[in-house]
Parts: structure tokens; C-alpha cells; sequence
């Protein structure tokens, strides 16, 4: 090895020969070669078509003929915003968020300390309930598909036990299709924050749960009053998550329904999908992206803020 | 130690309670493993078995599902090319992320911090909202249609993320080793790449690990790119199958199952990596 070498050098050798500032040029050159192929592919493929999205969506134009020339100011946002379509996909999105962080994260919590200490088999229960966030949306879509199929699907059999019970085209029904599909990715994501809620919870110090016993305090208060105060940043993580995930959702939703029936399960990213790739209305499709775009950067920013505080307090 | 008195009043410790303990987690990981085993056991079913015996054993209990689609092309075509893009994002993905993060993290120099945040930028951009004008690029580029469509946007929107979380790795490697390697008259590559790199060895992992996972169940930007039947990776090929065979579900769920198999084997390999990864980035983001 050659640092062997160079050990046995390092008496004799003048301390002050430092390669790193030795010259300027020498340092250029190591910061080009590092700096310059990723910030390359970064700009050319990430920000260059953000700034062109924001570029499009002032344009009428249909992606064909070099460059958009149809300038249409504004025209495309207030279209977007009046369209009932796209208020119907943002209400989903909004539906599904509310919904993931009601229900996920205090089940995630729940199960999370039931899980935690004194449960043979801990370890394969986490692979197990971790596993389906591995999974494609794709294969849990099809899978899925295949639950919820009218006829001879898994839980209409099951449901057929009940006397009387006819078979409900879960994803069919535009009364049953958001439910149906926000069960699956509970299916998928369940597993997601759960982990966050177990490395969390290992990170709280026994010490201070015995203590709270010693004080007098139950189980429950302690957790409520102990253990929860300290799980603030893993939930305020999994909020953000949830939420951002629901605001993109579009895998999931394009497997199983494509949007439908009749928009019934549109969200934000099929629409945008229908209109700037089936319509080939890149403007419009682009001003649907900038809108998704600032639901995203709300969420971040109150994270941030949230974040913050809770670092100033 | 208080242990005593204090588990006995958790409410962990009646058999009532463990019982209930028990019981929900077993009934969880059941809802879990239920639709997977009825997918896999359902690729060995006829569709008249499938259709009105859905949760009893295959019977009779076939194999031509499975044994067709092993037989066929199209599942190992996809196969392999699912596997050279996660390969290619993969690698492209650590590379290109421990670069920046090195210098990030380990040098000085003017506008330091304004080019970090120009790379951290990336972060508030997910591919939802660039993908209409990256489909433009990408055609103007003669990039759709091919694999590098696919995997050059992935490892693009991948740095930003990994970018940060090495960097909190390198700067966490102490100064001192740096000044001896400088005193042995190693540069500032040969310290790079014999020194950080097997240093940060289990972070390269993790970065590794999550990006296999995104890229092998990547479908929005490969429904876009990959026209071409047999460019298609998995995701696609599942999609396309369901679409095909659609009232044909003994065949659409052997497909799932044979696509579900790498995963499987994957993850099992790979879950601390995973696991360790999510909650470091978790900890760190």
C-alpha cells in the first residue's frame, strides 16, 4: 500500500506541503471535475424544464413546431381554476390527505407502541408491515384490481357471507372509488410511518419513562404526556410526507382507475397527464404542473417554519 | 431499578393485553401477506377455479400460467431491462451525488454555499411538475424511446436529495484524517477516493439501496418515454398485461407474481440498508 510509504516519509517532508492550497489552478480543476457532470445533468434535466414549464404555461401550444408562439398571458391558470374537472381532482387530493393523516399516522402510532418491547417476532412483524412500501404501485395496483373485481373478486366473496349482500364494483361506483383506492395506499404507506414511529420511539430514553412511573403517572399519561411531546419531529415528518405524497399521488391512481369513473378518482397528476399528454396541451398541462408545484411549496414552507420553531423553542 | 413496578402497570404485561397485542398484530400482518399469497397462489388456479373458489387451494392446480409467461420473451426482456436501468440510475445516482457532496462538505472555496443551494433547489421539484417540458427534452434529444431517457432524468432528480444527505456524512469524517492524508502527499482525488469513499462505505449503500428501489418501480416517466414493446421495463409490462389479458386474471396474477419475486428477494437482502437509510434521511431531512 502506499500510504505505508508515505508514513515512513513523513519525518523528513517539510510540513508546509499542503497539495490542497498549493496553487488555485490545482484547486479549479478538482472543483470543475467534481462539480461540473452533476451540475450539468441537474440543470439540463431538472431545472431547465421547470423554468420552461413556467415558460409554457403562458402559451397556448400543442408541443409540435420548435417553440410555442400562441402567447395567451394568464389564460391557461384562470381555465385550469374554473374547470369543475380539475377543482373535482384537487378536492381528491385534498380528500386523500386529510384522510392519510387522520387515519395512517395515529394507527401508524398506535400499532408502533404495541410493536416496540415485549413482542416475540418484533423484527419480522417490521419486515411484514414494511413490506408492501417496497412494492410498485403497479403490482399493488393489479393486485388490488383483482381484490375489488364485481365477480369473484377476493372481498366481494368475502362480503357475500352477509345475507342479502349484492356485489359492489368498488371501483366502478364513483361513491366508493375514493375510498377504495385511499384503502390501498393505506395498504402501501401504513408501513412507512410506522418505521418512522419506531426509530423514534427507540430514541426516547427509558430513563425518562421511569421516572414518569416513579412521579405516579400512568401508562397512558406517559406516553400522552412524556413519549408523544418527544415524537415531534418524526410527526411532523410523516404529516409531510403524507401530505406531499398525496398531492403528486398518480401511479396508483393510473393503474387502477385512470381517473374514473367519469373523473370520479381524478387527482391533480391525471389531469395534467390527461390534457398534456393524451390532448398534447402543453401549455395548459404545464400550468396544472405549476399548480402542483404550490401546493408542494406551501407544504414545505409551513414544514420549514414548523421545523424551525420547534428548534428556536 | 424501577422496572418492576414499572412494567407490571403497563398495560403490556396482563395476558389480557398481550393477548390484544397479539392479536393485532398478527390480524395487521395478515391484511398484509393475504392479498400476495392470493396473488401468487391464484397464478396456479384455472380462471373457473379462480373465479368461483377464490380463497381455497388451487384445484386442479396448474402451472401453464406461470410456466407460459417463463417460457415467452417479453417477461425476461423486461426483466433485463428493468435491471440495466436500475443498474445505470444506480450507479450514475452515487456517483454523481458523492462528487458534490465531497466538496461540499470537505472544501473552501468562494460561492460554496450558493452553488449547495443551487443544487438543494432541486429538492422542492418533484418530476410531476417538470414532465411535460422534460418529455419535450427528451424528444428533441432523441432520448424517448431509449433507456437513457429514462435513466439520465432519474439520476438528475435524484442528486439533489443524495447530495445532502452525503454531505452530512463526509463533513462527519474527522479533519484530522484529512491533514495526515495531506502531510502523506495524497491529492485531494486520492483522498477522495482511498480515504472518504470506504469511509462512508454504509451511506453509499443506503443512498444505493433506496435508489434500486425507486428506479426498479419507476412508471410515470417510463409510460412517457418507452413506446417501443420492447424497451418496456416491468411496471410497464404489468401494466400492459392487465390490459391484455384483461378477463384473464389466472394469467394477469402469475405475471404480478413473477414481476413481485426480485422485489421480494431484493428486499429481504437489503432491508437493513433500506430501513437505516429512510430513518437516517428521515433524522437528517
Amino acid at each position: 500500500m502506499r500510504s505505508v510509504s508515505g508514513t515512513s516519509r513523513l519525518a523528513a517532508a517539510p510540513v508546509e506541503i499542503q497539495p490542497r492550497h498549493r496553487n488555485g489552478i490545482g484547486q479549479l480543476a478538482t472543483l470543475a471535475l467534481f462539480l461540473l457532470p452533476a451540475a450539468i445533468v441537474y440543470t439540463l434535466f431538472v431545472l431547465v424544464p421547470i423554468v420552461q414549464a413556467v415558460y409554457y404555461s403562458f402559451f397556448k401550444w400543442n408541443g409540435l413546431g420548435g417553440a410555442p408562439t400562441n402567447f395567451v398571458g394568464l389564460a391557461n391558470f384562470s381555465q385550469v381554476l374554473k374547470d369543475a374537472t380539475f377543482r373535482g381532482a384537487f378536492s381528491h387530493n385534498m380528500i386523500i390527505l386529510v384522510l392519510s393523516i387522520a387515519t395512517q399516522l395515529p394507527f401508524a402510532f398506535a400499532l408502533a407502541l404495541l410493536v416496540r418491547g415485549g413482542l416475540r417476532g418484533r423484527v419480522v412483524f417490521r419486515t411484514i408491515f414494511f413490506l408492501p412500501y417496497v412494492l410498485s404501485d403497479v403490482i399493488t395496483g393489479v393486485m388490488w384490481n383483482f381484490i375489488y373485481k364485481p365477480s369473484g373478486g377476493l372481498l366481494n366473496s368475502l362480503l357475500t357471507i352477509i345475507p342479502g349482500f349484492k356485489p359492489i364494483g368498488f371501483l366502478g361506483d364513483p361513491h366508493t372509488v375514493l375510498t377504495a383506492l385511499f384503502l390501498v395506499m393505506t395498504w402501501k404507506y401504513f408501513g412507512l410511518h410506522l418505521l418512522l414511529f419506531l426509530a423514534a420511539l427507540q430514541n426516547v430514553p427509558k430513563e425518562v419513562e421511569e421516572a414518569a412511573a416513579i412521579d405516579g403517572a400512568s401508562y397512558w399519561q406517559t406516553i400522552l404526556w412524556v413519549v408523544l411531546p418527544l415524537m415531534g419531529d418524526t410527526a411532523r415528518l410523516s404529516i409531510y410526507l403524507s401530505a406531499l405524497g398525496s398531492i403528486q399521488i398518480f401511479d396508483l391512481v393510473w393503474v387502477m382507475t385512470t381517473g374514473g369513473p367519469v373523473s370520479a378518482s381524478d387527482t391533480m397528476a391525471t389531469y395534467m397527464y390527461k390534457f398534456g399528454f393524451q390532448r398534447f396541451s402543453i401549455g395548459y398541462g404545464s400550468a396544472v404542473a405549476l399548480i402542483i408545484f404550490a401546493a408542494c411549496l406551501i407544504l414545505s414552507l409551513i414544514y420549514q417554519r414548523l421545523s424551525r420553531q420547534q428548534e428556536i423553542a | 431499578m424501577a422496572t418492576e413496578s414499572n412494567a407490571s402497570r403497563q398495560p403490556g404485561s396482563s395476558v389480557l393485553a398481550l393477548g390484544i397485542k397479539y392479536f393485532v398484530a398478527v390480524g395487521g400482518a395478515a391484511l398484509i401477506i393475504l392479498p400476495i399469497v392470493a396473488a401468487m397462489l391464484g397464478g396456479f388456479k384455472t380462471n373457473a377455479d379462480l373465479q368461483t373458489h377464490p380463497f381455497s387451494l388451487p384445484q386442479p392446480f396448474v402451472l401453464t400460467n406461470y410456466a407460459n409467461i417463463l417460457a415467452g420473451q417479453s417477461f425476461w426482456q423486461q426483466l433485463l431491462n428493468s435491471t440495466l436501468v436500475m443498474l445505470a440510475t444506480t450507479l450514475g445516482t452515487v456517483i454523481l451525488a458523492a462528487m458534490p457532496a465531497f466538496v461540499f462538505a470537505r472544501m473552501t472555496f468562494h460561492g460554496r454555499n450558493l452553488l449547495f443551494n443551487y443544487f438543494s433547489l432541486g429538492l422542492m421539484f418533484p418530476i410531476t411538475v417538470a414532465i411535460l417540458p422534460l418529455y419535450i427534452l427528451l424528444r428533441n434529444t432523441h432520448l424517448v424511446d431509449s433507456l437513457w431517457g429514462i435513466i439520465i432524468p432519474q439520476v438528475a432528480f435524484g442528486l439533489p436529495g443524495n447530495i445532502l444527505i452525503l454531505r452530512n456524512f463526509f463533513t462527519a469524517v474527522p479533519k484530522e484524517l484529512e491533514e495526515a492524508a495531506a502531510l502523506d502527499g495524497c491529492t485531494t482525488l486520492g483522498f477522495f477516493w482511498r480515504i472518504m469513499l470506504p469511509l462512508v462505505r454504509p451511506a453509499l449503500a443506503a443512498v444505493a439501496v433506496l435508489t434500486v428501489v425507486v428506479s426498479w418501480n419507476a412508471f410515470f416517466l417510463p409510460l412517457l418515454v418507452l413506446n417501443n414493446q420492447a424497451l418496456w421495463t416491468l411496471p410497464l409490462g404489468v401494466m400492459q398485461f392487465q390490459g391484455q389479458f384483461g378477463q384473464d386474471w389466472a394469467k394477469v396474477l402469475a405475471f404480478v407474481s413473477l414481476a413481485l419475486v426480485p422485489t421480494i428477494i431484493f428486499y429481504l437482502l437489503a432491508e437493513k440498508q433500506i430501513v437505516e437509510g429512510l430513518t437516517a434521511g428521515a433524522v437528517k431531512g
